[in-house]
Parts: structure tokens; C-alpha cells; sequence
């Protein structure tokens, strides 16, 4: 099967920033994928080369199959990007500005559809209402629709939860699974790491314009096999027994197997200190994250 | 609709919702300049025998009034939208160049004309204008704010602020329509500035359009109609070449 995304040895230069290194990326039909990187890693411009809005410095970048400088206009069909900024047009209401960009799209009568994604997104009672009249988190649901007039199969929100109250986190995800569960391909920038926990069955890391890992969410989480405890005590153990100091009066343990927490608490017994607290930590995305793009 | 009469419609409904700064202001501006010239030229001055000088003064604004306007049509929409970023609206759209070129142009085309029938109308309780070649005036018009559309892409698309637009519409487009023979012959020009006068494609817009009023003009209307012609497409070839190449619009 054609692959939703594919980019092959992608460089982009601007005058003096690196923004792309070489990326080679494939995204199958119907993931749920995550794109992760500090600020200024190169996700957005990798975006807006897919989108058409930059154009590559080397390398090349197909949507469902389609080349995106020489099939463009089958390739930015197939494609819905929701920009990181928030932008909209001041002259016109969110439904003549979904009505505008279906037409640009070349689909006349598209207003059951509108009707369904306004709906979908709570957007309903505030559909002829002027942009400049909607709150942040509004215009930013318009942003979304705006995406999805022309139901592409391949969907990329650029960190569409930056700044936006719970309810619309909400409200939004659950479009956007089912439509993923309809088998639309959607590509997922976010600085919520326990969001792209939740949501992306794979992930990809980028760094300096560079691709640092690439994996299924549970390998990534796999990697960190440690685990940490971390205690109080009512008194100091001795160094042998391997507890670091943590923040506070706390203690931190890592360890690999359960059993060396028995071991652990063998040797505090015999030294005579009691526990009086214990919290066990598992490893989540930020922790592999972090260490990561720190490595990388 | 396809994306190209949808882009069209757009910009045509820009303009047309904040009608009273794009429309109307312009045809009070240009009565102005009717009303205090002509009070104070027309027993002065006699630019063509048996013409007023108030008569030979409205085929000029008109024109005038149409290129700024077509200009400041296609200008000021994109830079507004390159400046909020809702360009990306049209440029992740499958739209071709030459489609947003032609939705623009067009756009601002239309705006142009609106103004000067708004213009020709108001003007009407003035003077009698006579019109002896309607598909002549038709011709300058469609050909000279087509010039003057491209003219604003090219604009909206370099310019990243709107003091650089302003130093564009300031220093090369109002020259350029003043100094073109609006207000008067340039028969009545000292050598140098009719020789100089000559190289200013606006004069012959001017020039030719008259000409469709009055049969009267200062160069042969087929000489402007060529002048005109052969400017619109060099220009507009200009700027699709520009709109290929994503100039300043796709990084
Ligand atoms: N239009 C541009 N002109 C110049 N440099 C840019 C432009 N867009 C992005 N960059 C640079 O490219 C790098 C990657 O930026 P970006 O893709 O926005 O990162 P991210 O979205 O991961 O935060 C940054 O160093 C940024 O400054
Ligand atoms: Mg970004």
C-alpha cells in the first residue's frame, strides 16, 4: 500500500538556520502518529513542505504517493494541515469561511458535511458568528474544520492543543480518533507528551532537523526498563544500600527487578530504619523523551 | 464552484463588504478634484477646441480613480493576508498560479470599474460627456487596470510591511498617474517633459481613454491601445512568473 507520508533525504536551509537535516520518514495509511521535538526541531517546516507552503531545499516529499511540487494539486488535496498559528480571516463568519475553503477545494454543496464537522467540533452555535468575534479556542476549532472540508485522508495538526482550554483537548480528540477510526491518517505535533502517549501508535523524535528515534509508542516506553522507587525514611542508610538522595527528604531506588526491592528492604530492616513512606514511579514519555533528545 | 471563481468570489466580497473605504470614498475623493479644479480652470484653461475644461478633466479622473483603485485592490489583500497569515488558506488549497493570478486580477479589475462607474456617474450632474467609442473606453479600461492589478500582486507579494506598500503606491504609482496627463494636454508641456511624458505608460491609458470619449486625443489611440496592450502583457507575465516561482509567498 502506498504510504500515507513518505519524505526521503529532506534538507531545508533557510539563510542561516538548518531547519531539516536529511529526514527520511514513511507514515502508513490509517496511523496514528506522533512527531516530537523541542522548539525549533524542524516539525513545522516539515509540515509546511508537505502542505506546499515551503519548499524543500533537497530531498523529495509525497502524500498518498503524490509528489508534492510536481502532483500538487492531488497531493494538497489529499492532505489537511492545521497550522500552529492561529490564523483566520477577519471579513467572514466560520461558516463562510468553510464554505470559501471547500470551494477553493472545488466541492460545491459540501454543507452536510460542514454542518457535521461544525457539530463535531461544538462549533455549532457559533457558526455565523464573525472570526474576530470568537475566543482563542474558537477560532482554533475553525482552524481544524477548516482542515477537514475536503475529508483528506492524511490529517497533520501542528500542536493544535498549544494554549487551549480542556474541554476543547477533548472535544477534539474524540473527532479525531473517529475519524481515524474512519481510516483517516493523522499526524500529530504536540507539546503534551502524555497526549502522544495516549493517542500515537508510533512516534518520531526530531532534533535539530534530524530524526533521533523512530518506534512504536510501546517500544519507546520499553526503553526506560528501569524502575524507581522513591521513599521517606525515619533515618540516614548507608551508602551501600544504593538509595540516592532525591528532591526533599526523599530517596530514590532504580532498579530493574522486583526483587532487588526485597533485597532493599532486608538491608533497611537490618539497619533498623522504617519506612515510612513508598511510591512506586513507572516510566512514561517525558522520561524517554528527555533522555533522548539529550542523548541524541 | 471551482477553487478559481471561489478565490474571485472572495476577493470580490472583501472589498464589497467594507464598500463605503473602497467604493464610495474613492468617488467623493475624485469630486473633490473635479470641484476645485474645475473652479478654478474652467475659464483659464481650453485643452481641446469646443471641450470645458471640466469635460476634458472627467475621462482623466475616471481613469485615474479605476488604476488606484485596481491597484490598491489586489495590493492591499494580499499583503493583509501574508501579514495575518490566512494566506495559507489559498496556498495549501490545489488552486494553480495562474488561477490565483486570475482571481486577483480580476478581483481588482472589477473594483477598479465599480469606482470609475461611480465616478462617471456622480460626474454626470457636472458636465456632458459624450461617448463616441464605448468598446475603445472598454478595451483602456479592462487592458489599464489589468496593468495596475498585476502591478498590486507584484506589490502585495515583495512588500513585507505596509510602509513598503505605502513607499510602492507613493513614489512609482502616483508619479506615475499624476504626472501622466490628467489635469491637462501634455501639448501644453514644456519639450522635456512631453519627450519624458511619453515614456510613462499611464499617459497612454490616459490618453487612449479620452480618446473614446471625445475622439480627441494627443497620440493615435491605436499607438496607446498597443502601448497599453503590450505593457499589460509584459507585466502579467512578470507576475506569474513570480507566482510560479512562489516568490516570497513559499519559502
Ligand atoms: N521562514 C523561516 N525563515 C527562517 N528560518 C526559519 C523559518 N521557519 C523556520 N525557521 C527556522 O527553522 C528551524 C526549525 O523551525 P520549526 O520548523 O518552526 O521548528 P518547530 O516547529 O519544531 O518548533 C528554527 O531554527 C527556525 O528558526
Ligand atoms: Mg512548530
Amino acid at each position: 500500500m502506498t504510504a500515507a507520508i513518505k519524505v526521503a533525504g529532506l534538507v531545508k536551509q533557510y539563510r542561516q538556520a538548518r531547519a531539516l537535516d536529511g529526514v527520511d520518514l514513511e507514515i502508513r495509511q490509517g496511523e496514528f502518529f506522533g512527531l516530537l521535538g523541542p522548539n525549533g526541531a524542524g516539525k513545522t517546516t516539515l509540515i509546511n513542505i508537505l502542505a506546499g507552503l515551503a519548499r524543500p531545499t533537497q530531498g523529495s516529499a509525497h502524500v498518498m504517493g503524490f509528489d508534492v511540487a510536481r502532483d500538487y494539486a492531488q497531493s494538497r488535496r489529499a492532505l489537511g494541515v492545521v497550522p500552529q498559528e492561529l490564523v483566520y480571516d477577519p471579513f467572514f463568519t466560520a461558516r463562510e469561511v468553510l464554505r470559501v475553503q471547500s470551494g477553493y477545494f472545488g466541492i460545491r454543496d459540501n454543507d452536510d458535511w460542514i454542518e457535521h464537522v461544525l457539530h463535531n467540533l461544538g462549533l455549532t452555535p457559533h457558526a455565523d458568528k464573525n472570526m474576530r468575534a470568537l475566543s482563542g479556542g474558537m477560532k482554533r476549532r475553525v482552524l481544524v474544520a477548516q482542515a477537514l472540508v475536503h475529508k483528506p485522508p492524511v490529517i497533520v495538526l501542528d500542536e493544535p492543543t498549544a494554549g487551549v482550554d480542556v474541554d476543547l483537548r477533548q472535544t477534539l480528540w474524540q473527532f479525531i480518533r473517529s475519524l481515524n477510526e474512519e481510516g483517516h491518517t493523522v499526524v500529530l505535533t504536540t507539546h503534551y507528551l502524555e497526549e502522544a502517549e495516549t493517542l500515537c501508535e508510533r512516534i518520531a523524535m526530531l532534533k535539530q532537523g534530524r530524526l533521533v528515534a523512530l518506534d512504536s509508542t510501546r517500544n519507546l516506553l520499553a526503553r526506560r526498563h528501569d524502575h524507581q522507587a522513591r521513599f521517606r525514611l525515619d533515618g540516614e542508610p548507608p551508602a551501600a544500600l544504593g538509595l540516592k538522595r532525591g528532591q526533599g527528604i526523599c530517596w530514590q531506588y532504580g532498579f530493574k527487578e522486583y526483587v532487588e526491592l526485597e533485597n532493599l528492604m532486608a538491608g533497611l530492616r537490618a539497619e533498623g530504619i522504617k519506612v515510612l513512606e513508598m511510591q512506586l514511579i513507572e516510566p512514561d514519555l517525558e522520561d524517554v523523551f528527555t533522555e533522548i533528545i539529550q542523548n541524541a | 464552484m471551482t477553487g478559481f471563481t471561489t478565490l474571485l468570489y472572495k476577493e470580490l466580497l472583501r472589498f464589497w463588504k467594507v464598500a463605503f473605504q473602497t467604493i464610495l470614498a474613492p468617488v467623493v475623493t475624485a469630486m473633490l478634484y473635479l470641484l476645485i479644479f474645475s473652479h478654478v480652470l474652467e475659464e483659464r484653461v481650453q485643452v481641446y477646441p469646443g471641450v470645458s475644461y471640466t469635460t476634458f478633466l472627467v475621462p482623466g479622473l475616471i481613469m485615474m480613480s479605476m488604476l488606484q483603485n485596481a491597484f490598491a485592490n489586489s495590493s492591499s489583500s494580499l499583503i493583509q493576508s501574508k501579514i495575518t497569515g490566512n494566506i495559507v488558506f489559498v496556498l495549501v488549497a490545489p488552486l494553480s498560479y495562474l488561477e490565483f493570478f486570475s482571481a486577483y486580477l480580476l478581483a481588482a479589475v472589477i473594483r477598479g470599474m465599480v469606482v470609475g462607474i461611480g465616478v462617471g456617474l456622480v460626474t454626470v450632474w457636472f458636465t456632458d460627456l459624450p461617448l463616441m467609442h464605448p468598446f475603445w473606453l472598454l478595451a483602456f479600461t479592462m487592458l489599464s487596470t489589468g496593468i495596475l492589478a498585476a502591478l498590486g500582486i507584484v506589490a502585495g507579494m515583495w512588500a513585507e510591511k505596509f510602509d513598503q506598500l505605502a513607499a510602492f503606491q507613493n513614489f512609482l504609482i502616483m508619479p506615475l498617474t499624476f504626472l501622466s496627463g490628467v489635469f491637462y494636454s501634455i501639448h501644453s508641456l514644456p519639450p522635456f517633459w512631453q519627450a519624458t511624458s511619453h515614456w510613462n505608460p499611464v499617459f497612454y491609458m490616459i490618453d487612449g481613454f479620452r480618446w473614446g470619449f471625445f475622439g480627441h486625443a494627443d497620440v493615435a489611440p491605436a499607438l496607446s491601445l498597443l502601448v497599453v496592450g503590450v505593457c499589460f502583457v509584459a507585466i502579467s507575465g512578470f507576475t506569474l512568473l513570480l507566482l510560479k516561482r512562489g516568490y516570497k509567498l513559499r519559502h
